[in-house]
């Protein structure tokens, strides 16, 4: 009897009745961090990291039962002892670690080995049982360094700012947006942003972070917006209120403008390759070093990743279906 | 090579048709003669063909990568671009590009068809030294077509603003393949027309479609209709004592229509004629898979010829006596074209016959049964009009029959290329044979970019089974397929091909039952023969 498996509602572990990341309502639920896919609406007791805990609260209600924890406390619930542990993925992420008799397993979220500087570096957790994501499990995705992409980001608002244009970043709201934020130069110019960018700016500084910034209100005069940065979610992409940011230059900030395909349909003037996500590289370092003998692959390209493993590593490897986002992490 | 990577690099991150303009305009002011040349060579398409066989350039990459072929194919599927893939899989190193533009153009001469090894060792040694946009450059000359977002349209635009020429005169120096290892900027742009270039061909005159109601067109009397032919639009050139024969694609043909050897003795020098080629048989058009499998074959056998023997039925008339009489008004270049045929009375050059109504309603009633009289549509070009250049409004209309169509039902599904990559937007539809769905025809395009992410998100949820880059998905999808002839083909699967099958409408109010079945192609088949 496995200690994790999928269930209709979600990842389950039966010893210690509770689920992780479930997409259907349950009674316990185990979050890895806040995206939406995720965590989801209408559970009725959460566990989350601490940092979790003000957007969960912003997406799934004020009254809300969540208890907090701390990266590597432990809570046991019919032997099973439970803990989180930083995935590097954004502020708050984290992989859940299962040990029950003597056995571990770890499940990852999503994570990334790379730090952002801004979100709790990924600490890698030995396990006899791992289950990964594989949104970017491909040879074909090779990420450059985050640091050398917030220069070339930087260097791109200072020209576009000579031209007396505006730079318009997408990027997702909760994770991308932060770690951009934190890492612009504050002398270009004036920031501003989209209202879901500056919601979760709010929901974080709950507990400890701030953000430069101004939200971008109703009554903002924009024809006053010159040579600033603006960050929007991607959803905001051709819609009437970015276009009245013009003159401007847009950018999408993702993994998926490694491809230039992705980029073109964008229909974006620059794609910077910017990911909350494991490269290729990082996911073969981590499913070796967990010195785990199950590996389980789950949202990306399980079934390519899984026989790489088994080929490569000679690890045993087998997908696991889940209703995690499917290939695009633009839906959210 | 290092400049006209950076242009690469501008025309990619815009797109904005005057910036790209400016951007090649830009380019051309700073670069020596010999990359000038080159440049335009690369950007209108015209390289040497691809040097090296894809399975191999796969197989050394994922070599080099240490990654297994499979691995390889699967990113490729995602990618959708071979160069891209290379580019993306082949290790990171420091960039070093001292490579010239006519260096690599002659090296891709050079290495097709050399011993495999010798390849391998060139290909190889240029991925160490090559990284980012310079390696996806030299991969994308390497592979397949070099579209880079620009037009060539786009370029002629370029050119004309640096040379300060005309528009239109650049175009017609640029028609056709010619080889920038033995030409320079001053004689494909600067030299004599007649004497020194005496091959090239007059840009094509394009019709639009006639989409509107014919009323518009005003008075019938000033208007010349011919039956729209399916064949392969080609222009005659007899100079020099030299006969050339170029394809509406700017393909020098000669070679391919061993008939029109036998026009040397009979045309007068300095002839151009604009007409459609096409197989013919007892005083009427052969099918078009006719002139296909001719085309398709390397070597012309007698019995080839004797089954497909080839016309080119003449419209008009674009130099005559050594004088380019593009600008005379259509009824008159016709009338000199007429003697010229009658003077020669060759049986491979026909006389395009002018259709006759009293009225736009005959025209239409033609026109609606086009197929019985072996067309595809009609013609209508204005009497007083010039020959122009490329596709333009006004003068010269072309006005199709309506397509057949028929509905069929998604079983398959494919990711498309370049900016479809990693979408599925190339599908397989089948009918009814029993209680069998046959599939029967694929189709790329006709669906809004919206209802193909929407098809992409339900093909995704809605998979049976994955082979390679291949889905097959549920039949539950009806969409209504044209197409412009149909034939028995023993190759397919179905028995019949399609001619230009593309999608006319998503039918989301039609169930699988609805669907067609074999027996109505087949029924097709019989009617239209």
């Amino acid at each position: 009897m496995k200690l994790l498996s999928v269930t209709n509602k979600g990842l389950f572990c039966k010893q210690a009745n509770i689920y992780i990341d479930p997409w259907k309502p349950v009674d316990r639920a185990i979050i890895t961090h806040a995206h939406s896919d995720h965590a989801r609406w209408g559970m009725g007791h959460y566990w989350c990291h601490w940092d979790s805990i003000p957007v969960l609260k912003m997406r799934t209600g004020a009254d809300t039962n969540i208890t907090g924890l701390a990266y590597g406390e432990e809570i046991e619930i019919n032997g099973v002892h439970i803990s989180l542990h930083p995935a590097g993925h954004i502020i708050g992420s984290a992989q859940i670690r299962l040990a029950y008799q003597g056995e571990v397993w770890v499940f990852t979220g999503d994570y990334k080995l790379a730090p952002d500087g801004l979100s709790e570096p990924f600490q890698l957790v030995k396990c006899d049982h791992f289950i990964t994501e594989s949104t970017f499990g491909l040879p074909i995705y090779q990420f450059p360094s985050v640091f050398d992409v917030y220069q070339d980001i930087n260097q791109w608002w200072k020209h576009n700012q000579q031209q007396n244009l505006n730079t318009v970043l997408l990027a997702y709201s909760l994770g991308k947006a932060q770690n951009i934020l934190k890492h612009l130069e504050a002398n270009i110019g004036e920031i501003y942003l989209h209202g879901a960018v500056d919601n979760v700016n709010q929901a974080l500084r709950e507990v400890g972070y701030q953000f430069a910034g101004q939200r971008i209100q109703a009554d903002t005069d924009r024809s006053k917006i010159k040579g600033a940065l603006i960050i929007a979610p991607p959803s905001a992409a051709e819609t009437p209120w970015i276009k009245k940011l013009r003159p401007y230059k847009i950018a999408m900030c993702s993994g998926w403008m490694q491809l230039r395909g992705a980029r073109r349909r964008r229909g974006v003037d620059q794609g910077f390759i910017l990911s909350d996500h494991c490269d290729w590289a990082q996911l073969n370092e981590t499913v070796v070093q967990t010195g785990a003998h199950d590996i389980y692959v789950t949202h990306g390209y399980e079934a390519v990743f899984a026989r790489w493993v088994r080929e490569r590593y000679n690890i045993k490897a087998t997908v696991l279906k889940t209703l995690f986002n499917d290939e695009m992490e633009e839906t959210e | 090579m290092r400049n006209f990577v950076h242009l690469f690099e501008q025309l990619d991150t815009t797109t904005k048709t005057n910036d790209k303009i400016e951007a090649i305009h830009q380019y051309l002011s700073t670069a020596d003669e010999a990359d000038q040349l080159f440049a335009i060579a690369f950007l209108t398409g015209n390289k040497p063909k691809r040097p090296i066989k894809t399975t191999l350039l796969k197989k050394w990459a994922a070599e080099i990568s240490t990654i297994p072929e499979w691995l390889f194919d699967e990113s490729y599927y995602i990618v959708g671009d071979l160069a891209e893939s290379l580019t993306l899989i082949l290790p990171k190193v420091d960039n070093q590009n001292p490579f010239s533009l006519r260096d690599i153009y002659q090296k891709l001469l050079d290495w097709y068809g050399q011993e495999e090894s010798l390849q391998k060792r060139a290909i190889t040694a240029y991925w160490r030294e090559l990284s980012g946009t310079d390696l996806f450059v030299f991969n994308k000359f390497l592979t397949g077509n070099f579209r880079v977002g620009v037009s060539k349209k786009l370029v002629i635009k370029a050119i004309s603003r640096y040379l300060q020429l005309d528009e239109a005169f650049i175009e017609h120096r640029l028609v056709g393949k010619w080889d920038p290892l033995k030409e320079k900027m001053s004689t494909i742009f600067l030299s004599d027309l007649q004497e020194e270039r005496h091959f090239l061909p007059y840009p094509f005159y394009l019709a639009y479609p006639l989409d509107g109601a014919v009323d518009i067109l005003g008075d019938l009397s000033d208007w010349l209709l011919e039956a729209k032919l399916d064949g392969i639009r080609g222009q005659l050139i007899f100079r020099k004592q030299e006969l050339f024969v170029w394809s509406r694609g700017e393909d020098l043909m000669t070679d391919k229509f061993p008939e029109f050897t036998s026009l040397k003795d009979l045309l007068p020098n300095g002839t151009v004629i604009d007409g459609e080629i096409i197989p013919w048989k007892n005083g009427k058009p052969l099918d078009f898979n006719v002139m296909q499998t001719r085309i398709g074959r390397k070597n012309l056998s007698a019995k080839t010829l004797a089954e497909a023997p080839l016309v080119m039925v003449c419209y008009d008339l674009l130099e005559w006596a050594g004088r380019d009489i593009r600008d005379l008004p259509l009824v008159d270049r016709r009338a000199l074209l007429q003697q010229l045929l009658e003077d020669i009375q060759s049986p491979v050059l026909l006389l395009s016959p002018l259709l006759h109504f009293d009225s736009w309603e005959g025209a239409m009633d033609y026109r609606t049964h086009a197929r019985d009289y072996y067309a595809e549509g009609l013609m209508l070009k204005h009497k007083q009009s010039p020959y122009e250049s490329g596709r333009k409004r006004g003068n010269w209309w072309k006005w199709k029959t309506d397509p057949m169509t028929i509905d069929g039902v998604l079983i398959y599904a494919q990711s498309g290329h370049g900016r479809r990559a990693n979408l599925f937007t190339d599908y397989t539809f089948a009918v009814w044979d029993g209680d069998q769905l046959v599939p029967f025809a694929k189709a790329y395009s006709g669906l809004t970019d919206k209802e193909l992410i929407s098809m992409d998100n339900w093909i995704k949820r809605n998979t049976i089974e994955k082979f390679g880059p291949v889905r097959s998905v549920k039949a539950e999808m009806v969409f209504e397929l044209a197409f412009e002839g149909i034939n028995l083909s023993p190759r397919h699967k179905s028995g019949v091909a399609l001619r230009f099958p593309r999608i006319l409408r998503w039918r989301k109010d039609k169930s699988i039952q609805d669907a067609n079945t074999k027996q109505d192609l087949l029924d097709l088949i019989a009617a239209s023969t």
